[in-house]
């Protein structure tokens, strides 16, 4: 087991004007689960292979433990790409199975023997070691593919998108899976997706990434809490924050005669105007007429909750990511007494739960 | 959702597959084969007119970006199957949704490595499947692709005068970069030692493997002559500027492994006494290309050599060196090889390839010289051939699979 630093490392493709990971930063601890997250062509993907010795480094290095592995071949990092390659063998044992790869390595075979039993007693397999795979059904299959990447006792753990081709009902099952697996073996995993819920579900800590530069690294609630920039901002939950812009008025920000306290520090130096954040369930209904003012569109209704999509004259800014596209106001309401389909609205964030950007620059202004 | 067919070859026969249904519950009527092969989705063998065709259940960007994988492999010259269409927007009778379908075409006179071992082959066959194999890479890699699954269950071999051709099958995991790193090829490699060995290993303990070959040693000896074929194509030489003549030799060299050179860097060192050559750009097919064009036969590579050689053989027999290539050629092929591949009666014509045919005619008068002790004519050749050889040989037009259980390890959960 090992820690893992990425440190300046850069991946630039030749003929790019560009790098496709730039100078990335990031410290991963001893048994953490870290995912890299971002839209297609963010550098995550790059990044994870250049950990596991597919991409050249163009500049800084790259770290196992205190191990400097920047120039070395895959096969000399200690590190198991998981779910590449999952094919069963009908005529062998689920035993041989999970343990051929160590017979290639060179293992000796009650060690061999010694590893497989682990690892089966881990993923529940034990009674079934000596059957052909013939005998087990669709999931301990599965176990067994996932049994092969266990017994090499790897350093590191990486995962590329292994559920992308699983569909959501399997996707969800085999996510907890693979999360709480990780949390018994307790090794050092890094896992590459494009899906923000994936991300925030699995990881002790999430790294977003665009245009191949980190934005954020923290754990899911600190990132969700305290999304570092607009763009982290709109790329992570969903339904997506509403983002809009606002003019900076004494003591807050302007809301349509509701003014939104903000700490006059925090707004020196802003200019006239800020990127206003508010998740749509920190938002309540106004009982004056002031407030964001939204006619409802669509309303969605969850039982104990219900969401509202809406159009506002408030200037809202495009969200990012799986959100991108279309950009209605959306509102998590009272499921039992939900506004109506044209009703018009007025909302005020809840205190204390908006975030606010620097127009210019997207960083977050306070804390 | 409405159906949804994108196909290089519009094919209205197409439209009465049953679309509606999932991949494994199709009738048997529809099927060419029961359904076979190790895979992690289900795929089957359909008729389809004169035709067969593999049809694989996936997801739907997973069946787009394959089928493009694979008509950019086929621009690119590198054997694999041929992409058929893709299918979209199925739902059942429902309204319930189904995977997209990836077609591809069945490969005329392939192998599945299963269907090989199998049969009573000579002992040497794994080496020269394992040498199929590393070429294939070889040449994958040479255009920037890294296949990310390279197994003997994703390959097709088809017979190339005595030894194989390989083809890629499966481009599910595979890109397409403009250059490989040396990890990317690493990988690749490392990936093929270990599903090698796991097929093998397989096969022994089905009991199909020849019991001297052991896995892990035919395994490493993909890796080996991937190297040395590797190195022979891209590595750099160096040698003093007198001796230019190496610089033809590293070509004729090149060429009688079965590759072109387009372009070759040559560099001489700042005293001006060294000269330092690397190929930049190779191309396989030197033989084949060159029977194509004399010949317009589109036949395997070795198949192609030995045709060569033969063609050679006649020129030289008939005292023709000093005309025309292209004539000379064109009466090889009238008198001597057409006429050996016409008089395969038809009902063996499924048997083999007819340039195998005729390497293995050729291959059968050697034999009947060496036993005679004088030269046989290629007519008494052909005759005894096919009388007491070719019949007793296995139909190899459409394998498609020997009896394997379908292992569907991710796309289905109990």
């Amino acid at each position: 087991m090992a820690t893992v630093t990425f440190d300046n490392a850069t991946r630039q493709y030749p003929g790019n004007p560009v790098p496709s990971v730039d100078k990335l930063n990031i410290e991963i601890a001893d048994g953490e689960f870290l995912v890299l997250v971002g839209p297609s062509g963010c550098g995550k993907s790059t990044s994870l292979r250049m950990l596991a010795g597919l991409e050249e480094v163009n500049g800084g290095r790259i770290l196992i433990g205190d191990r400097d592995v920047t120039n070395l071949s895959p096969k000399d990092r200690d590190v198991a790409m998981v779910f590449q390659n999952y094919a069963l063998y009908p005529h062998m044992t689920v035993a041989d199975n999970m343990g051929f790869a160590l017979k290639i390595a060179g293992v000796d075979k009650a060690e061999i023997r010694k590893r497989v039993e682990e690892a089966a007693k881990i993923l529940d397999l034990t009674p079934y070691l000596d059957r052909k795979p013939k005998a087990l059904s669709g999931g301990q299959r599965q176990r067994v593919a996932m049994g092969r990447a266990i017994v090499r006792s790897p350093q590191v753990f990486l995962m590329d998108e292994p559920l992308s081709n699983l569909d959501a009902k399997l996707r969800v099952q085999t996510r907890t899976q693979i999360a709480s697996l990780q949390r018994r073996l307790g090794v050092t995993t890094v896992y590459v997706t494009h899906d923000q819920v994936e991300a925030m579900t699995m990881g002790d800590r999430v790294a977003v990434l665009k245009d191949g530069i980190l934005q954020q690294c923290d754990s899911p609630r600190r990132m969700y809490d305290h999304p570092a920039n607009v763009f982290v901002a709109g790329f992570i939950g969903s339904p997506a924050m509403n983002l809009m812009s606002v003019p900076v008025t004494e003591g807050g920000v302007d809301l349509h005669g509701h003014t939104v306290p903000i700490a006059r520090e925090d707004l020196s130096g802003v200019g006239k105007d800020v990127t206003l954040g508010v998740r749509p369930e920190d938002l309540e209904l106004s009982s004056d007429q002031s407030g964001i003012p939204v006619t409802v569109d669509v309303v969605e209704e969850l039982g104990a909750d219900a969401y509202i999509y809406g159009s506002t004259e408030q200037k809202l800014l495009e969200a990012t990511g799986e959100n991108a596209g279309a950009v209605p106001f959306i509102a998590r309401v009272d499921g039992r007494r939900p506004p109506e389909k044209g009703e018009k609205i007025y909302l005020k964030p809840k205190v204390g739960h908006v975030h606010v950007f620097n127009s210019e620059s997207g960083l977050r202004v306070g804390d | 959702m409405t159906l949804e067919i994108t196909t290089a070859r519009p094919e209205s026969a197409l439209l009465d597959l049953p679309w509606s249904t999932p991949l494994e519950e199709w009738p048997e009527s529809h099927l060419a084969a029961l359904p076979r092969g190790i895979s992690r989705h289900v795929v089957r063998f359909v008729k389809l007119g004169a035709r067969v065709l593999a049809v694989k259940e996936i997801k739907d960007d997973i069946a787009d970006r394959e089928y493009a994988m694979l008509r950019n492999l086929r621009r690119l010259d590198v054997p694999s199957v041929e992409p058929f269409g893709v299918v979209h927007g199925r739902t059942t009778a429902d309204g319930e949704p189904l995977d997209a379908c990836l077609i591809t075409r069945h490969l005329q006179f392939s192998l599945p490595y299963r269907a090989l071992y199998s049969q009573n082959l000579r002992p040497d066959t794994a080496v020269r499947l394992m040498d199929a194999l590393a070429v294939l890479l070889v040449r994958l890699h040479l255009e920037g692709f890294w296949w990310g699954d390279v197994s003997l269950s994703n390959t097709l071999f088809r017979r190339d005068a005595g030894a194989f051709a390989a083809y890629l099958v499966d481009a599910e995991t595979g890109e397409l970069h403009a250059r490989l790193s040396d990890g990317q090829r690493e990988h690749d490699l490392d990936i093929a030692r270990v599903n090698i060995a796991g097929e093998l290993m397989d096969l022994a303990a089905g009991g199909f493997l020849e019991e001297h070959a052991d896995p892990f040693e035919v395994s490493a000896s993909v890796i080996e002559r991937y190297h040395t074929l590797w190195d022979a194509l891209t590595g750099t030489e160096r040698f003093e500027l007198g001796d230019r003549w190496r610089v033809d030799e590293r070509i004729r060299r090149l060429n009688e492994l079965g590759f072109d050179v387009d372009e070759l860097s040559m560099t001489t060192d700042i005293g001006g006494t060294e000269i330092v050559i690397t190929p930049k750009v190779v191309d396989a097919g030197h033989h084949s290309r060159r029977l194509l064009r004399l010949t317009g036969l589109d036949v395997g590579e070795n198949q192609a050599r030995r045709l060569l050689n033969d063609l050679d053989a006649y020129t030289a027999a008939t005292d023709r060196q000093g005309d025309d290539e292209e004539i000379v050629a064109h009466d090889w092929l009238a008198k001597v090889y057409e006429p050996v591949t016409r008089a395969v009666p038809r009902e063996l014509t499924g048997r083999l390839e007819p340039a195998e045919i005729f390497h293995e005619v050729l291959e059968h008068r050697w034999y009947m010289s060496e036993r005679a002790g004088h030269d046989t004519p290629i007519e008494d050749a052909l005759r005894d051939y096919v009388t007491t050889v070719l019949p007793a040989k296995p139909e190899e037009k459409s394998v498609l699979g020997v009896d394997t259980e379908e292992m569907p390890v991710i796309s289905r959960f109990d």
